[in-house]
């Protein structure tokens, strides 16, 4: 490239597939039950384990929550769809095959509104997860292992694979898909999407072209990251590497590659680029699945209020703004929390300022989940009505929110237990400043014959010995009005 | 008779499915699949125009289960039945040979 030459601009292609467990109560296929962290092998049987004769039985709830997907994301859910064997030598999957969905899935042709622009979602389907591999030897990863050790517990666990078409354009809106599509996956309660825990994985086609053109470029598909903010910095990473390639003349290769969280780069995988043969066929064991109006019906009617359609309403209803309703309704339970707490009786623009501020911190410093908290959302409520009548000021109601976020305490129980309440009685404040004025005449004479400035002295001395002898707690606000009542009398 | 299968697809099939075939074994075998594929020629020649595939003998559709958690096997009894075991866990040979790291 000579310098004459003008610098190509590229534009990035991505595309994601998403995989989701299902929070079913048991497996895919059989009744072992789905359950993460249980000790190892102990939710196994002989369909899981793939032992011969052992027919697999699809979970009436997997399909259920396969039709709310339908519905979350616009899904079109054929007739009648099937399930396929992918055929694959690997101890993660004893069967020697995955049960799959291949050309009929069960959701097709979906969409998504991500921040105002619709991404296509090209299908969804069912199928069951793997056993869990640990490494032994070497350095604990599959690359120079010994022999590895493997867990059947997570086998035949009942997965969703949500493939985006390839519309997105940037790390930041990959980001965004993502967060906005484990949002609705939550709302409407299929999955606890955890992507630290593994419930939720995000895999990132990436490739990028030169504006303009129609043609997609080489890509590469990037593995291994456990939360939103390594997938947008894994996808920002691959498509700077990628266009570093580009420019220096070289080419992309298509392969797998592998997010590393340490080092902030892609890695190659390095196996052999086999090209796999999984010879799917249909699964000769299961029959179709043909969801019926009736169950259709049910679905359609139990759909919740979606993430996009929640925070419009809580602008509306709250005037609170964009941002503050994408905080609500973006975390776990935030906003069931702020509405139980509005219900209780506080105003929503207050609850939202507490929950989005002291109980979001808490709860991030903490890593607790809203459902753990001690204080209930009427207990918010309460606080938000003791500052609202002038009982505590806002700092006050920091510290005693802190303490009913550490323990089962009601905030009164904290106002009074402290000693925090303030006097807003005026008869009590009245007769305290009375007194301060009496024990300081010469102060008072002074203040009635000075100047503004000598004024501001003396009235800010006979304030502070007032709040003094209140111990801190006379409503400032009334004090001071009363103050100006009885000095400029 | 057309070829419709070779040696060397048997071959590619039986490494596919991890079967060591020995040389007698793929001649026959490269004939007996020839035979399969030349039967599913034959009905691959009726007119199946407006036919909707079969995925499954049986006219049945939603056979389901409840979703009820029941205990599975015993893990002891299990893992007994295991070539190896360790740690609770299945114990299985290296994964990837040492080429590929």
């Amino acid at each position: 490239m000579t310098a004459t030459e003008s610098r190509v601009e590229y534009e990035p292609v991505i595309g994601l597939e998403v995989h989701v467990e299902l929070a079913t109560a048991t497996k895919l296929f059989c009744s072992c039950a789905n359950e993460f962290g249980a000790e190892p092998n102990t939710n196994v049987c002989p369909v899981c384990l793939g032992l011969p004769g052992s027919l697999p039985v699809l979970n009436e709830r997997a399909v259920e929550f396969a039709l709310r997907v339908g519905e979350a994301f616009h899904f079109t859910v054929p007739a009648s769809s099937i399930f396929h064997r992918k055929n694959y030598f690997y101890p993660d999957m004893p069967k020697n095959f995955q049960t799959s969905q291949f050309d009929q899935p069960i959701c097709a042709d979906g969409t998504l509104l991500v921040d105002g622009t619709p991404i296509g979602i090209e299908r969804a389907h069912l199928e069951e997860d793997t056993g869990k591999s640990m490494h032994m030897g070497g350095s604990g990863r599959i690359h120079g292992a010994d022999h590895s050790l493997v867990d059947y517990n997570r086998a035949g666990v009942p997965l969703m694979e949500i493939v985006s078409r390839p519309e997105i354009r940037s790390a930041e809106q990959a980001r965004a898909y993502v967060s906005e599509l484990r949002a609705v996956l939550e709302a409407i309660g299929v999955s606890d999407v955890k992507m630290e825990e593994g419930s939720m994985r995000v895999d990132a086609n990436v490739s990028i072209r030169p504006v303009g053109r129609e043609q997609f470029g080489t890509r590469a598909e990037i593995k291994n990251m456990n939360s939103l903010r390594s997938l947008g910095r894994a996808v920002a990473y691959e498509i700077e590497r990628q266009r570093e390639l580009l420019e220096s003349g070289e080419r992309v290769v298509q392969e797998t590659r592998h997010w590393d969280e340490n080092d902030g780069r892609t890695h190659s995988m390095r196996s052999k680029e086999e090209a796999f043969d999984y010879r799917f066929f249909p699964e000769p064991d299961l029959v179709p699945v043909a969801p019926t109006d009736a169950l259709r019906a049910k679905v359609h009617a139990g759909m919740p209020e979606l993430p996009a359609a929640r925070r419009a309403r809580l602008v509306e209803e709250w005037g609170i703004n964009d941002h503050d309703a994408a905080v609500l309704v973006g975390d776990a339970g935030l906003a069931e929390y702020a509405e139980a707490a509005v219900v209780a009786g506080a105003p929503g623009k207050d609850v939202v300022n507490w929950v989005t501020g002291e109980v979001l911190g808490f709860l991030n410093e903490t890593g607790l989940a809203v459902g753990a908290l001690p204080l209930a959302p009427d207990g918010l409520a309460e606080l938000v009505g003791l500052v609202a009548g002038g009982t505590i000021s806002r700092s006050q109601a920091k510290d005693v929110l802190r303490e009913c976020l550490q323990e089962p305490k009601r905030p009164k129980a904290v106002v009074a237990e402290r000693g925090l309440a303030q006097v807003s009685d005026a008869g009590a404040l009245g007769a305290t400043i009375d007194e301060i004025l009496a024990a300081n005449a010469a102060t008072v004479d002074e203040y009635r014959a000075g100047d503004d400035k000598v004024k501001k002295k003396k009235r800010g001395f006979l304030m502070g010995e007032a709040m003094k002898a209140l111990r801190g707690q006379g409503n400032p606000q009334l004090l001071n009005q009363l103050l100006d009542e009885k000095l400029d009398a | 008779m057309a070829t419709r299968i070779t040696p060397e697809d048997v071959l590619h099939v039986a490494n596919l499915a991890r079967l060591a075939l020995t040389e007698r074994e793929v001649e026959e075998f490269t004939v007996q699949l020839g035979a399969i594929l030349d039967h599913a020629a034959d009905v691959e020649a009726l007119d199946t125009e407006g036919v909707p595939p079969t995925a499954h003998p049986l006219p049945l559709v939603n056979v389901l289960r409840a979703d009820v958690p029941r205990p599975g096997v015993d893990r002891d009894e299990i893992l007994a039945a295991a070539p190896e075991a360790e740690q609770d866990r299945f114990r299985v040979p290296r994964i990837l040979a040492e080429d590929e790291g």
